[in-house]
């Protein structure tokens, strides 16, 4: 049994090891690579969510007795495939499976079947389909199945297009998909560029639900914080349905939710993420739960699908780790499944028996895992240096430093002209206005002038939505912030800095990322050793270089149990923060119980997988856990092609 | 077990009763007449038993069940006529009961009258009939009443006699007139059946969803047939049809012939038949005097009865409890009832006036013109202790606490003989379910009592039992009561539920009765005491002698406390009777701003109802608000309201942006949001094909960057136009796909097609840096491997790019040779790297010693192998050390 090792060691000190010099010698104990831990909180059972989910599945393809064809949405196939499969479908009479394609359709079934979200595009191709059938003359049932539920709007495309009376309609109340113990996603890319750039705010009552729903099956919360507009509404709209519904008084499975928007903080998600996950998701994009390895890791030339969660033995003790010092973990787990192995010889024939029935599958197994993540870390250093990592690195760490950003601009001016990446440059360009609080009118239109040049005209829609939500903006004359505050800062006292930015602030939305930055500490003094390997604080997630603002927050608030003291930071993020005691008066005996160790967060707007790392390593900590909701996972790619306005 | 030889009562003996002489009569049965103040408690409760046992038979099961007759009240109407000349239908679960009098009147100078009274006799409402012929009157299942019209026009009222609606049967009922009608409940709801005058049956199972089912034919009808039923059957309404000695069913696609099993064969014709409560037996009256009964699908059959007398009656019904062994009818003559049950004999009561009878889940009610009587077996519990000498635990029980309250021995006595059968808890469990039984509060609190003295000797005996009784038996004696006049025995309160039974009180406006109800019974408040109270509220704003704000204060007062209160729902009725105002101020109550809006889109207060549906947060509001206004306005105003609500106009816009483009032009326009607009038009020029209106499309947007005093995007649109035709000239001169590319990937093209002087071209044109120039240039030559050329191009002027690039494209196109040319040119802080990049590890190393740099010298050191670069690692390593010293 050969594993492809040796060569990835050598690329792995030549490449990553120069930037971290203390994780020369990474083989060894790995100090944080369990995500169990002593005394740690149990974690309520989430898959009650999926039957749930399936029950009513299948309860509505029953209401269309009879064979039927099914339409999915693309974006729905995955989500669906983990909760009901083919078989389950086809139990069920459904007859074919066709992916929504907005395309005239091929099907001779009498029944068509819609399962979508519930978008307008979507609802007029069907209201097409049907008016072309009456045209046709044909007779044919149909039915929509909206999930997670049913928008007016579609309701009147129906109506509009006057087949309301021909189509039958229903809601799949399917809110949550588990994605993991800690992960629970409403796999909803498009909240963000609903609800942050459009402004259309239709899924708040979907968070709000989905929030309802895991209070009714696992219990109420003793409390709730929150930041953000957003976030207040969700609350807003599951305290309502809170108070319709029945009260159930439950033993709590949860102590505390904690609500976030993703425009609290942007530039965490716009860093490069260095995290195992992460860094996965970063390169090869987890869909779901589930990565498609290429023919370039599992060298052979079929790609492989794998399912990416605490159930792989491997990844789960990888995932959290910071990338050097996965393949140190990775050779000495080599190591010891090749001493495994090695044990057959000089077994009898009685002990090959036993070793062949108790250990061999699960060396197999574990052989299998193992040589995957080793190929896909292999993949991702070729990935990384044919881009010249270290030095995006290194200007990412400046900028969110604040420390030679002249270099930085050069830096991404080059990037730019080379065409290195439409989607990374683009990242630089905003990690550098939020941090430096919009750019400089000269810098503005020189780099943005360059960058239509790069990538052509279209993206003038792209800046103007950039511009929209704060994330790259031209400072306006008088307003350069930065400057005028380190100016003032010399001269005055830190507390009389605070309250001019706050004024500052007060003028418009502005990031004020350094100054939050300053008052939460999120980067760390440079100069100071940073051992990855015994990471000190969450930054380790981004190379000790950074503490994502996001977890930071969530940490403070808990810490205080509540905003009190964060006022200037409250002030700085615009306000909209918010503590609501719940409605069980959970006694303070209670207080022991694990339950009130675990911590739910809900993103909203998506997170990233850093984010999850960092919570995870916080949680250890505190000696808490954390459940992430998100509204889907996202990364820096992801926001941005949100946020891409081509494709309309 | 003490034998009474002799009974009173009337017990007719027919002519099977000599063969067995030998009957023992059991039990004593008293009538309601007979009755004296003095019986004791147990037997004026059990007014007519009947109990024969036969020694002949194998199965010595008795063939007559226990019957009693309990007065409810004494009717507090006062009916000149009684109910004779009256069409009368009273509710079943002791509902209200409604007359008509002089039905048959039609001269318009008398008109009929239509009283409505409680089971009591209470008058509840009364007005002259000014409507049709009324053929039949009946109930519903919610208390509403129902009067079929001669036309098939059914009119609905509520039990206060508010007029709620109407409907029509069909066409072909109101041209052939009502014959026959029977009102009827299933599973389903309340159904009408109808017999018209061409003798086809129409039939609806939901009068709340009406669905006309027209039956088939029966064949060989000549005249209305001599009776029918409607059964429910297989979740279907069917009708059991009797023409003469034929019998027919009747469902939606046949008819189909049936006979009855063992129907004795002197009978010609079938006079009556009726159905039980549960549509699970039949009874069918022959000519000859025999009544049939068995299983309504006609499959078996359970006994056949004479009962000698050959007039037709006037009604029939069944009189059973559920999971009663026996079958058991009553049939009413004129001023004689019959029961008739499994043996021959019959019980006959005598009837003083004219009487009707109401059939019960579990028994039978009779109502005449002063008396309201229940009909019903005995319950089981009942029998067992009050059956004379009976030696059941429960007798037992209750007779050790008589003696208990006497202060006598006896009762340990009593208690130990229960005890050693160990049967005490099976003693309580009857007394406590024997209590339900009783009518009487007296009866019942005695026999709780034994039930409470005896659960004082058991331990771990569960209490639920004991203490449901109690309250439930609290709640049936208050509804009971004469004023409210709701006759439930507790087998009906089971079935029907607390909430129907709170549904029937605030029917009668009985709302404090209600709430102490809801009260007494803890029921949840917002399936309870809540939703009295909004059916209170709804009810008071239709008052309208109070003003406005009395009546707003006075809800709001009342209703303040109370939650899952819908204050929407209030004012919807308040609108409803035509009071705007205060229906507005009573959606101010109203905490969910989700639920006003509707209501304020129907009082046509459309930016009212806007803005709350943007407070609620629900967008599926302000989408409806949204179309509602855009139909209901002109264009004008509704963009100027859409203006003043950003939420709803980024909603609108979405809505606009799949289906109508062209609206959101307006939309910005309206706004002077000129910037918008020529983003709009960039984007429309992407979807254009044809360059002309591409071009056209996007000088449309200058035009608005220009309005915007957006110079930047102006001037960008402009370049694009002008890249666009370049392009296009390009294109039509060389034939190189161009048009469309962004500059950098058009110089790019051109550049590696060799169209150097085009590229140079657009360079100078568009003022392309010169950074970005050279590194296209570099790239495309290194592409083309023309190394002389790129030589050339380095040395033409100085690098604005410096050097470093020129090395590591080489490298890259693997040619070593080529990079090492660069790297003397590399400026100092890049020479290390460039020596390393042609893999030149004694230059790297000279240049970092060189330039003293630590972090230069250990990245050389990493990239030296142990072996063969043994000299130089040492070297380097003096050189660190004297660097980190300095």
């Amino acid at each position: 049994m050969q594993l492809p090792l040796v060569g990835v060691t050598v690329m792995l000190e030549r490449n990553v090891l120069q930037v971290y010099p203390a994780a020369e010698s990474v083989v060894g104990s790995l100090h944080m690579a369990h995500t169990e831990w002593r005394d740690a909180p149990e974690l309520p059972d989430f898959s009650l969510l999926k039957r749930l989910a399936r029950d009513q599945l299948i309860f509505l393809l029953e209401q269309l007795p009879g064979k039927k064809d099914l339409f999915i949405d693309a974006d729905l196939m995955s989500p669906l495939d983990r909760i009901a499969n083919v078989t389950i479908l086809k139990q069920h009479e459904v007859d074919k499976l066709y992916k929504v394609e907005l395309k005239p359709i091929v099907s001779s079934s009498d029944q068509l079947c819609f399962l979508i979200r519930p978008r307008i595009q979507t609802v007029k191709w069907i209201s097409d389909l049907v008016n072309a059938d009456k045209v046709a003359g044909r007779f044919r049932r149909y039915k929509i199945i909206f999930t997670p539920q049913k928008f007016y709007a579609c309701e009147t495309v129906l109506e509009e297009q006057g087949v309301y009376g021909d189509v039958t309609t229903d809601e799949w109340n399917f809110y949550i998909l588990p994605l993991d113990d800690d992960i629970l996603s409403l796999e909803l890319p498009e909240f963000f560029r609903d609800n942050f750039l459009e402004g259309d705010q239709r899924w708040v009552t979907t968070a709000g639900s989905a929030l309802h729903l895991l209070q009714s099956v696992y219990g109420s919360f003793s409390k709730v914080y929150g930041i953000g507009r957003c976030a207040k509404m969700v609350y807003e709209s599951w305290r309502e349905l809170m108070e319709e519904g029945e009260q159930r008084t439950r033993q709590p499975e949860f102590a505390k939710v904690f609500l976030v928007d993703r425009d609290v903080d942007f530039v965490t998600p716009l860093c490069s993420q260095v995290v195992y996950e992460g860094l996965v998701d970063d390169l090869f994009r987890i869909k779901c739960g589930s990565v498609e390895f290429g023919p370039d890791v599992t060298s052979s030339d079929k790609s492989i699908k794998v399912m990416l969660n605490s159930q792989d033995k491997v990844f789960s003790e990888i995932r959290n780790e910071h990338f050097s010092n996965v393949f140190g973990f990775l050779s000495q787990k080599a190591k010891n499944l090749q001493t495994a192995y090695d044990k057959r010889r000089g077994m009898d024939i009685q002990q090959m028996k036993a070793f062949v029935s108790d250990e061999l599958k699960g060396l197999k197994q574990e052989h299998r895992l193992l040589s995957l993540h080793i190929g896909a870390s292999e993949s991702m250093m070729k990935k990384k240096t044919k881009q010249d990592f270290q030095e995006l690195l290194k200007t990412e760490h400046s900028l969110l430093e604040g420390f030679e950003i002249r270099e930085c601009i050069t830096y991404i001016e080059e990037h730019i002209n080379r065409q290195v990446s439409m989607i990374d440059s683009l990242r630089l360009l905003c990690l550098l206005s939020i941090t430096e609080n919009g750019l400089l009118s000269k810098d503005y239109r020189s780099l943005k002038a360059q960058y239509l040049q790069s990538y052509g005209i279209k993206h003038l829609l792209t800046f103007a939505n950039l511009r929209q939500l704060g994330l790259l903006e031209e400072q306006q004359a008088g307003e350069t912030l930065t400057v005028m505050e380190s100016k003032v800062g010399k001269l005055v006292n830190d507390k009389t800095v605070g309250k001019l930015t706050d004024a500052f602030s007060s003028l418009a939305k502005k990031s004020n990322f350094r100054a939050l930055s300053k008052r939460l500490a999120l980067v760390p003094k440079s100069g100071e050793e940073y051992d990855l390997r015994v990471p000190r604080d969450m930054a380790y997630v981004f190379s000790g270089a950074y503490i994502p603002l996001s977890c930071k927050l969530i940490e403070q608030v808990l810490e205080r149990d509540g905003w009190t003291g964060l006022e200037e930071v409250t002030r700085m993020l615009n306000g909209q923060e918010f503590a609501v005691t719940g409605g069980s008066s959970s006694s303070e005996a209670r207080n022991k119980t694990d339950a009130q160790r675990i911590v739910l967060v809900m993103f909203l707007g998506g997170c990233t997988f850093s984010e999850i790392s960092a919570l995870r390593f916080l949680g250890k900590e505190r000696g808490c856990r954390f459940i992430v909701v998100t509204t889907a996972i996202t990364n820096s790619a992801r926001l941005l092609e949100a946020l891409l306005d081509n494709h309309a | 077990m003490t034998t009474l030889e002799d009974g009173t009562g009337v017990c007719s003996k027919g002519p099977g009763n000599r063969e067995r002489s030998s009957l023992r009569l059991q039990q004593a049965f008293i009538t309601q007449n007979e009755a004296d103040s003095s019986v004791t408690v147990w037997q004026s409760h059990l007014i007519c038993l009947n109990f024969f046992k036969t020694s002949s038979q194998a199965r010595r099961r008795p063939c007559f069940s226990l019957n009693r007759k309990i007065e409810l009240y004494e009717m507090g109407w006062n009916l000149k006529d009684g109910l004779r000349e009256c069409l009368v239908a009273a509710a079943p679960y002791g509902g209200p009961i409604s007359l008509l009098k002089g039905h048959n009147r039609r001269s318009p100078s008398a008109r009929p009258q239509l009283e409505i009274y409680s089971s009591s006799g209470l008058p509840l409402a009364s007005f002259p009939w000014k409507s049709g012929v009324v053929k039949q009157l009946g109930w519903t299942v919610s208390d509403d009443l129902l009067c079929v019209q001669e036309d098939g026009t059914v009119l609905v009222y509520d039990l206060l006699g508010g007029f709620k609606r109407h409907f029509s049967m069909g066409n072909e009922v109101s041209q052939s007139q009502v014959l026959e009608t029977k009102i009827f409940h299933s599973p389903y709801g309340t159904g009408v059946a109808i017999l018209t005058g061409a003798l086809r049956f129409t039939l609806a199972t939901n009068i709340d969803d009406i669905k006309l089912r027209r039956l088939p034919e029966v064949p060989g009808l000549q005249g209305a047939p001599s009776c029918w039923a409607v059964l429910t059957q297989d979740r279907q309404s069917k009708v059991l049809v009797a023409n003469g000695s034929h019998l027919f069913i009747l469902d939606n696609t046949a008819c189909t012939p049936v006979t009855p099993p063992g129907l004795s064969p002197q009978a010609s014709s079938i006079v009556h038949m009726c159905v039980s409560f549960s549509y699970k037996y039949l009874a069918l009256l022959t000519d000859s005097g025999h009544v049939w009964m068995g299983t309504s699908n006609l499959k078996e059959k359970l006994s056949e009865v004479d009962t000698k007398i050959k007039t037709p009656p006037k009604q029939m019904a069944w009189c059973r409890r559920p999971k009663s062994q026996q079958p058991s009818a009553v049939v009413m003559w004129d001023g004689l009832l019959i029961v008739v049950g499994e043996c021959k004999e019959t019980i006959q009561y005598h009837l003083d006036d004219d009487s009707i009878l109401v059939p019960e889940l579990d028994g039978v009610r009779i109502i005449s013109g002063t008396h309201h009587e229940l009909l019903q077996e005995v319950p089981g519990a009942c029998e067992e202790i009050f059956k004379i000498a009976s030696m059941a635990p429960g007798a037992l029980l209750l007779e050790a606490h008589k003696e208990y309250e006497k202060e006598s021995q006896k009762a340990d006595e009593y208690l130990r003989e229960i005890k050693e059968q160990s049967l005490l808890s099976e003693a309580v469990r009857q007394c406590v379910e024997a209590a339900g039984h009783e009518h009487e509060p007296e009866t019942q609190k005695t026999l709780l009592r034994a039930a409470s003295f005896g659960k004082c000797f058991l331990s771990n005996f569960p209490p639920e039992q004991f203490v449901s009784m109690c309250r439930d038996l609290r709640v049936l004696n208050a509804v009971r009561d004469y004023t409210v006049g709701i006759p439930l025995t507790h087998t009906q309160f089971k079935q029907m539920t607390v909430q129907v039974l709170i549904d029937r009180l605030v029917y009668r406006k009985l709302y404090p009765l209600a709430i102490e109800i809801c009260r007494y019974l803890k029921t949840p408040e917002y399936q309870g005491v809540s939703r009295v109270l909004k059916h209170w509220a709804c009810y008071k704003v239709q008052q309208k002698e109070e003003s406005d704000e009395v009546i707003a204060k006075a809800v709001s007062v009342k209703l303040a406390d109370a939650a899952g209160i819908f204050y929407s729902e209030i004012a919807t009725k308040a609108y409803e009777s035509g009071r705007t105002e205060l229906a507005i101020k009573l959606l101010e109550f109203e905490p969910r701003s989700g639920e006003q809006v509707p209501l304020l889109l129907k009082m046509k207060k459309s930016p009212l109802a806007l803005s709350k549906a943007i407070e609620s947060g629900d967008t599926d509001l302000v989408y409806t608000v949204v179309m509602y206004l855009k139909n209901e306005l002109n264009r004008g105003d509704f963009f100027m309201m859409l203006r003043n609500q950003p939420v709803a106009l980024s909603l609108y816009k979405q809505f606009c942006k799949h289906q109508e483009q062209d609206t959101l032009k307006d939309l910005f326009n309206q706004d002077d949001d000129h910037e918008e607009l020529g983003n709009l038009y960039v984007k429309a020029s992407y979807k254009e094909q044809r360059l002309e209106a591409r071009i056209a499309l996007l000088q449309s947007a200058v035009d608005e960057y220009y309005k915007a005093k957006n110079e930047f995007s102006a001037k960008t649109t402009e370049d694009e136009m002008r890249l666009l035709r370049f392009q296009r000239k390009l294109e039509e001169e060389k034939g190189e796909l161009l048009v469309g590319f962004s500059l950098h990937d058009t110089m790019t093209t051109l550049l590696s097609v060799g169209l150097h002087k085009h590229a140079e071209q657009l360079y100078k044109d568009f003022r392309v840096p010169d950074k970005r120039f050279w590194w296209l240039k570099l790239k495309s030559l290194a592409e083309k491997e023309d190394w002389e050329e790129l030589e050339k191009f380095g040395k033409s002027k100085k690098s604005p790019i410096g050097y470093l690039p020129f090395v590591e494209v080489c490298i890259k196109h693997h040619n070593k040779y080529e990079a090492k040319k660069y790297v003397s040119k590399v400026t100092p802080e890049q020479k290390v790297k460039a020596h390393l990049a042609v893999g030149d590890m004694e230059g790297a190393a000279e240049a970092a010693i060189e330039r003293r740099n630590e972090s230069e010298i250990s990245t050389v050191l990493s990239r030296c192998s142990a072996t063969t670069d043994h000299l130089l690692m040492e070297r380097l390593n003096r050189a660190k050390a004297t660097a980190v010293k300095k």
